[in-house]
């Protein structure tokens, strides 16, 4: 009998459960495909795709490493990363809290509302006092739980000697629901029950709102600044080698890496010649080679062949950590910009206090006793509520941020909007912003058999290269022939043997112009060209951006005549040569001068400039630390993504004004009615619920702006 | 006035029965993919292997 139990622990054991992001899963096929072909791997037990959050679970074998099914994922032509445990975890929490709050506040909202409505239709006597302790019953439970979130704001901000939203929220709602019960206890002929949990409802939508849209965004970037190397080889004076962690190096050290590795710090080449993936801190594909003498930098990954390393620079002093922390500082000058629902509602929160408190010593002094002085106390304190207000930023930005998402953009917060829709003048960086970032090979000159050789070939490598030939080959859906005994030669490249021939793919005989490689079967040659070619859309995206009235120039790190090129072919203004720190100067010289700056850039060179400029954008394919720099990631191989944002930036800052003016008017409208006594705190909830659905209803108009 | 002794339980439990479904739905994650419930429609079933 406890076979089966012992079975499934055991297997329990085994398993474990990774997750990645995979940007690149775009409709039901995709999660088809991943689905069904991931498990037919040997120790991969399940995938599961969540195609909302672009994000892969799979539970696999503890046996299998992260880098071999972030291959596998490839191989089936998605890009992966490996996605942190539960990097949202404090946030999830937050969203489903807030939910369930919702959820109850709506249950008891509408049997209040039932109660509430029998009454006002004349119900009377002991009905209307049953009914009023049956709201009670109902309404109190549900204020205690679906007010915590409001409550627990207020009294942190109180404890603090501050005031904020919530304080007047508490306030007002903790009053209705006291008065609410002593009339009920007393037999009166008013209770307001519904007004209170009203109120809670519709405050609790635009939380939820707002954490939802915070979630969604974040979740689809997820990966973290995990390229370093985190540790070291180090090889001793008597020729042993020990793992170093990267923060305990020092220099002076000798580091043997590996093929595949990445560097943890910076040094110079004392033994052996490679090729390095600069991706990391240029944004450069093309591998750099390197040899005896060469300066390395921490982030770079080995691809040919072993080397060894004096360490020059370690842990805080690598030059990669030396952008950190540029993208640090300038990421802090950034935050001391305020949202604008903060902004007001900091003002207003006090304003509404005084209002009600003047209201309820207004009265007091008119002789209208303390009741009927409370009750209109609390009716300003709800019909001033600052509900509408407070949805005015957050809905608009869901809205918006969701149809962005729609067309691959994804934007990371709320202010992120407001800022690209402040944007007066782009940058843009060439190499992955303007091109697609990773050569691509041109293959017109290789008949059906000798692709099959070349992806034979190419798929045994990791030189950016071969990847690039391998993943097109792959996407025509060409088989690989089976080459045998492959060797890969640092330097020269790959050779094997096939049908009894000599194969070869690797650095071409002739020295030809620009990136090339050379196909080699028996006498034969192929020469294979690689080309980093513009984005498809480019002049459009540029178009479209002068009709915005935003002018755009290239701001590159790249090499002169490469950027010249581009620069006439798009008719574009362009710097080149510039480091990190001139592209910082760059951008704030621009803000100096009263404007406001996109960048759009993708390398870790740009990251300062990301984090300095008033709003960034990178692409998809950026390095970690680019991405987590920028205000928004776009997808795919299309740069109108961009364009798009700041487009539908604008109009959702024109619909949040729409939604500031009318919460602005609604409460300049209705606060003297409320002051004056004409309002009741039921008339009141009703007019700040229909007020905040205006508001909603409003910000929905948003759903097409990104077509 | 009778009928109220029966309608009001039943309103009652018809609220919370939503509410526990609501509850239950979102803690059993199906709030979790809402897009992609949407496009798993179109995955054609494998042929039995």
């Amino acid at each position: 009998m406890n076979a089966p139990e012992a079975l499934a622990s055991s297997r329990q054991e085994r398993l474990t459960d990774t997750r990645f992001t995979v940007p690149g899963i775009k409709c039901a096929g995709c999660i088809a495909k991943i689905e069904r072909e991931l498990p037919k791997l040997d120790g991969i037990a399940a995938a599961r795709v969540n195609f909302s959050a672009k994000r892969v679970a799979i539970e696999h074998d503890r046996t299998i490493s992260e880098t071999s099914l972030t291959e596998a994922l490839a191989r089936l032509g998605f890009e992966a990363q490996r996605a942190d445990v539960n990097p949202l975890g404090a946030d999830d929490a937050e969203r489903k809290m807030l939910m369930r709050a919702l959820g109850v506040a709506g249950f008891g909202m509408m049997n209040v509302m039932l109660l509430s409505v029998s009454i006002w239709s004349g119900a009377s006597g002991t009905t209307r006092e049953l009914f009023h302790w049956l709201s009670a019953l109902i309404a109190l439970p549900v204020i205690v739980y679906a007010g915590r979130p409001f409550f627990a704001s207020a009294w942190m901000a109180l404890k603090h000697w501050r005031t904020n939203m919530d304080v007047p929220i508490s306030i007002g709602v903790i009053l209705a629901t006291a008065l609410s019960l002593y009339e009920t206890a007393t037999g009166g002929g008013h209770a307001y029950f519904e007004s209170a949990v009203m109120l809670l409802f519709f405050l609790l939508a635009g939380r939820a709102l707002d954490a939802i849209m915070r979630d969604r965004t974040r979740a689809g970037i997820g990966a973290l600044l995990g390229r370093m190397g985190k540790s070291a080889k180090i090889v001793g004076p008597d020729g042993t080698i020990r793992d170093v962690a990267a923060s305990e190096l020092e220099p002076g050290m000798i580091a043997l890496v590996a093929v595949g590795d990445a560097l943890a710090a910076d040094g110079e080449i004392v033994e052996g010649t490679s090729a390095l993936d600069n991706a990391m801190l240029t944004g450069e594909s093309a591998p750099e080679a390197v040899g005896m003498g060469d300066t390395v930098y921490a982030g770079a990954i080995n691809l040919t062949a072993p080397i060894r390393v004096r360490l020059t620079h370690t842990a805080e002093d690598t030059a990669l950590a030396d952008i950190a922390r540029l993208m640090d500082e300038a990421g802090q000058s950034r935050s001391s910009y305020v949202r604008i629902a903060d902004r007001a509602s900091r003002a207003y929160a006090p304003v509404v206090h005084t209002l009600a408190a003047l209201a309820f010593v207004g009265w007091m002094i008119a002789g209208a006793g303390w009741h009927q002085s409370l009750v209109i106390a609390i009716a300003v304190l709800i019909i001033t509520c600052p509900c509408a207000m407070g949805l005015a930023v957050p809905t608009a930005q869901v809205v918006a941020s969701g149809a962005l998402l729609k067309r691959g953009l994804l934007v990371k917060d709320g202010s992120a909007l407001e800022r690209l829709a402040e944007c007066d003048v782009a940058l843009l960086d060439k190499t992955g912003t303007l091109t697609l970032g990773d050569p691509r090979p041109d293959l017109a000159a290789l008949d059906r058999s000798a692709r099959a050789v070349a992806l034979g070939l190419a798929q045994h490598s990791s030189h950016p290269l071969s990847k690039g030939i391998a993943q097109k080959l792959r996407a025509e859906a060409i088989e690989p022939a089976c080459v045998s005994s492959v060797t890969e030669t640092a330097g020269s490249g790959l050779s094997g043997e096939w049908n009894g021939q000599p194969v070869a793919l690797g650095r071409p005989m002739s020295v030809a112009q620009g990136l090339a490689t050379e196909l080699r079967i028996g006498d034969a040659r192929y020469e294979v060209r690689f080309k980093d070619a513009l984005r498809s859309d480019c002049a459009q995206t540029l178009d479209e951006l002068s009709a915005l009235g935003i002018k755009a120039s290239i701001l590159s790190g790249d090499r002169e005549p490469a950027v010249r090129a581009i620069a006439q072919q798009l008719k574009l203004d362009a710097r080149s040569n510039a480091s990190p720190t001139d592209k910082l100067d760059a951008l704030s010289a621009l803000k100096q001068a009263g404007r406001a700056p996109l960048m759009v850039g993708d390398g870790l060179n740009d990251g300062p400039a990301l984090a300095a400029a008033h709003a960034s954008i990178a692409p998809g394919t950026a390095s970690d630390a680019s991405k987590q720099a920028a205000d928004a990631v776009f997808v795919g191989e299309h740069l109108m993504p961009v364009a798009l944002a700041l487009r539908v930036a604008r109009a959702t800052m024109r619909v949040v004004r729409q939604n500031f003016a009318f919460a602005i008017g609604y409460n300049v409208l209705a606060v003297p009615l409320a002051v004056f006594g004409y309002v009741t705190p039921l008339i009141a909830a009703i007019a700040m619920s229909l007020s905040s659905l205006v508001v909603v209803a409003n910000s929905l108009r948003l759903r097409g702006a990104a077509k | 006035m009778t009928g109220l002794m029966f309608l009001i339980p039943i309103a009652l439990l018809m609220g919370a029965a939503g509410l526990v479904a609501f509850l239950w739905a979102m803690n059993s994650g199906q709030y979790e993919d809402l897009d992609g419930a949407a496009e798993r429609i179109l995955i054609d079933e494998e042929d039995a292997p």
